[in-house]
């Protein structure tokens, strides 16, 4: 969601952990913040969040994995969405998704080796009376054509 | 907070503001009940809500007791806008039935189905009505908290939900001992995190508890073991956003609207291509052409009408030959698909209904939570069989197979997300089997989407 991402601090985010402390279930809401501040959940704050709340290594693993909106492994500076819901897809975002994936030379889910884009699913996002739409940083673009995608992209690299 | 204030900020603010003025671009034939305040109130203001006759809904419902509530419900027959059309009276009396000193109410706002989103429209142009609404079924079942279960893809809808919370606390509506009475109800917004089965609601009470989205055995129901495995009741966001209404006007007056078995009224959200799309509320039992031709203006330019999807991935298809149909719970089953949660999918001359049937499959087998093995391996086989259709290498011996799979895979599936997936196959199969045979025997797709031979070209 950030194009932004910090340095790991794990005595700052001890306090985060700390922050959710009378929530019950807190363990989703404590992912989002590792997400929204490292764009992936490092293994190191994943062992540290399992000792702070008694939830094991691999509890917290499977639920990192499970969810498509949390990563293991880093994620690009900028997350690309093209949705494929049904009426985006029947109104052509699978030529879109093809577009992106050979302009950025990556399939979706997978990042840019300058560590740029991520290529994100999206699978509707409630916008579908404006079919195509994609997603830039959590940020919906409606009814894009290929070549404002093209300059979206230009635009996101430039800054 | 209590009746008499209440009733003096309403007045005190009529007075001293501009009036209301009516949305725009409403048609002829809705009845805004659910989408009152749409566009008509600022969402972000609990004194325009409240000048609109906000939270009289709980007000009244505090001087009632949990069983008349209840009662109101019922006689209102409304029934689960989420997508089954369970009766919310009934459900509610379940809950209050069993004895717990935590019982929990769950606002389900995680509207995952595909051409769906007038959840999100609810919830950003009148937050405030959910909360009532929450509210009153807290009181009903006997639960002092709430959680509102919000898609993370909607932060809008999330920011405008906890600013009505942050507000309503501050005026003492939420909180301890609401309206001078005993009860106290707080709530909670928690955000998905891009799973679909997560909208499925012992998946969704799992998400909360922090684990990964596994939907449960039932029953037990959660009306009995739900949240933190205490007495639970969940609802789907538009079901709520009737409640208030309900309560004001009485379940007599709701049940007289729509038609028998469904009443009152339902918020579509129409996509594809029709000249006009959006979301639209009117009284149950619309037709297909009234939603086309009338409040759609008819389709877009250069295009026929030839399907429309309805319940998503988990629903089937109409055409031409049910433009008379009335759009209810009850009659749609009846042409074996579901209104589902109100999304409706225009399609024309140039979609292929098998590769839309694909596309279909392939969400509903990367969804699958892989708890149950009917849909896991079952959605995925039959995703790559009908992807082999799309491509010109099946037989009529493989559709045989697909038919047999797909009775497998919706019998023995855990929850609805397996039971529904082969639902547009079966679907597809009445209503369009000539488009299967023109990929089969013939290796033709008259659309030209899928990649092979356009039929009639050479
Ligand atoms: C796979 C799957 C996804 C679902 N997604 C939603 C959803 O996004 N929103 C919703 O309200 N109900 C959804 N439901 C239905 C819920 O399980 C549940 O029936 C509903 O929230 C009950 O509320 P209601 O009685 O008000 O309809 C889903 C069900 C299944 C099987
Ligand atoms: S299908 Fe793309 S926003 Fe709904």
């Amino acid at each position: 969601m950030m194009s932004q991402r910090e340095k790991i601090n794990l005595e700052k985010f001890e306090l985060i952990i700390d922050s959710f402390q009378n929530i019950k279930g807190p363990l989703i809401p404590i992912l989002h913040e590792a997400e929204n501040m490292y764009g992936y959940i490092p293994i190191e704050v994943q062992n540290l969040i399992s000792k702070k709340l008694k939830i094991s290594n691999a509890e917290i693993n499977g639920v990192a994995s499970f969810y498509s909106m949390f990563h293991t492994n880093p994620t690009g500076l900028h997350h690309i969405g093209v949705c494929t819901g049904t009426t985006c897809h029947l109104n052509g975002s699978g030529k879109l998704l093809k577009h992106l994936e050979h302009k950025l030379g990556i399939r979706e889910g997978e990042t840019t080796s300058d560590g740029q884009f991520t290529i994100v699913p999206v699978k509707c996002i409630g916008n579908c009376d404006a079919a195509p739409n994609i997603t830039i940083d959590g940020k919906v673009y409606n009814a894009v054509t290929i070549t404002q995608l093209d300059e979206l992209i230009i635009e996101c690299s430039d800054k | 907070m209590n009746q008499i204030l209440l009733n003096q900020i309403k007045k005190d603010f009529l007075e001293n503001n501009p009036k209301f003025v009516a949305a725009k671009n409403v048609h002829p034939l809705e009845q805004r009940i659910v989408l009152k305040n749409y566009q008509v109130i600022d969402p972000e203001s609990i004194l325009e809500y409240i000048a609109n006759d906000g939270y009289q809904g709980i007000s009244k419902a505090l001087t009632m007791s949990p069983k008349e509530v209840i009662n109101e419900i019922t006689i209102s027959k409304l029934r689960g806008r989420g997508g089954v059309g369970f009766p919310t009276g009934l459900k509610w009396k379940f809950a209050l039935g069993y004895e717990s000193d935590d019982k929990y109410v769950i606002c389900n706002a995680d509207e995952g189905e595909p051409g769906t989103f007038m959840d999100r429209h609810i919830l950003e142009g009148d937050p405030h009505n959910n909360i009532e609404g929450m509210m009153i079924a807290g009181y009903a079942i006997g639960a002092s908290k709430g959680y509102i279960y919000v898609r993370a893809e909607y932060p809008l809808a999330a920011s405008r939900l906890q600013k009505a919370i942050d507000d309503a606390l501050e005026l003492k509506i939420l909180g301890d001992n609401i309206f001078d009475t005993d009860f106290s109800f707080n709530i909670e917004i928690r955000l998905g995190a891009g799973a679909f089965i997560c909208g499925e609601e012992t998946a969704l009470m799992e998400s909360i508890e922090g684990k990964r989205g596994l939907s449960r055995n039932k029953p037990p129901f959660p009306a009995q073991i739900g949240l933190f495995a205490q007495p639970t009741i969940i609802n789907n966001v538009e079901t709520i956003a009737n409640v208030s209404s309900i309560i004001l006007n009485g379940g007599e007056w709701y049940s007289k609207i729509g038609t028998e078995k469904s009443t009152g009224t339902k918020v579509f959200s129409l996509s594809g291509k029709t000249k006009n799309k959006g979301i639209f509320e009117v009284p149950m039992g619309i037709t297909l052409y009234d939603v086309i031709y009338k409040i759609g203006g008819g389709m877009s330019e250069g295009s026929t009408f030839k399907a429309a999807f309805t319940g998503g991935p988990s629903g089937g298809v109409l055409t031409k030959d049910h433009l008379d149909t009335i759009i209810d719970f009850d009659s749609l089953v009846e042409l074996g698909s579901i209104m589902g949660s109100g999304g409706i999918i225009i399609a024309d001359q140039n979609d292929c209904i098998i590769d839309t049937i694909k596309h279909f499959m392939k969400f509903n087998a990367e969804e699958s939570c892989g708890k149950c093995t009917p849909c896991r391996e079952g959605t995925t086989i039959l995703y790559n069989m009908l992807d082999d259709i799309t491509k010109g290498k099946s037989s009529l011996e493989d559709l045989e197979k697909i038919k047999h799979l797909s009775k497998m895979v919706s019998t023995t599936s855990l929850c609805g997300l397996g039971q529904a997936a082969p639902a547009p196959i079966f679907s597809a199969l009445t209503h369009f089997y000539d488009e299967f045979i023109d990929h089969i025997e013939h290796k033709t797709c008259k659309t030209g989407v899928c990649s092979m031979p356009v039929k009639g070209g050479e």
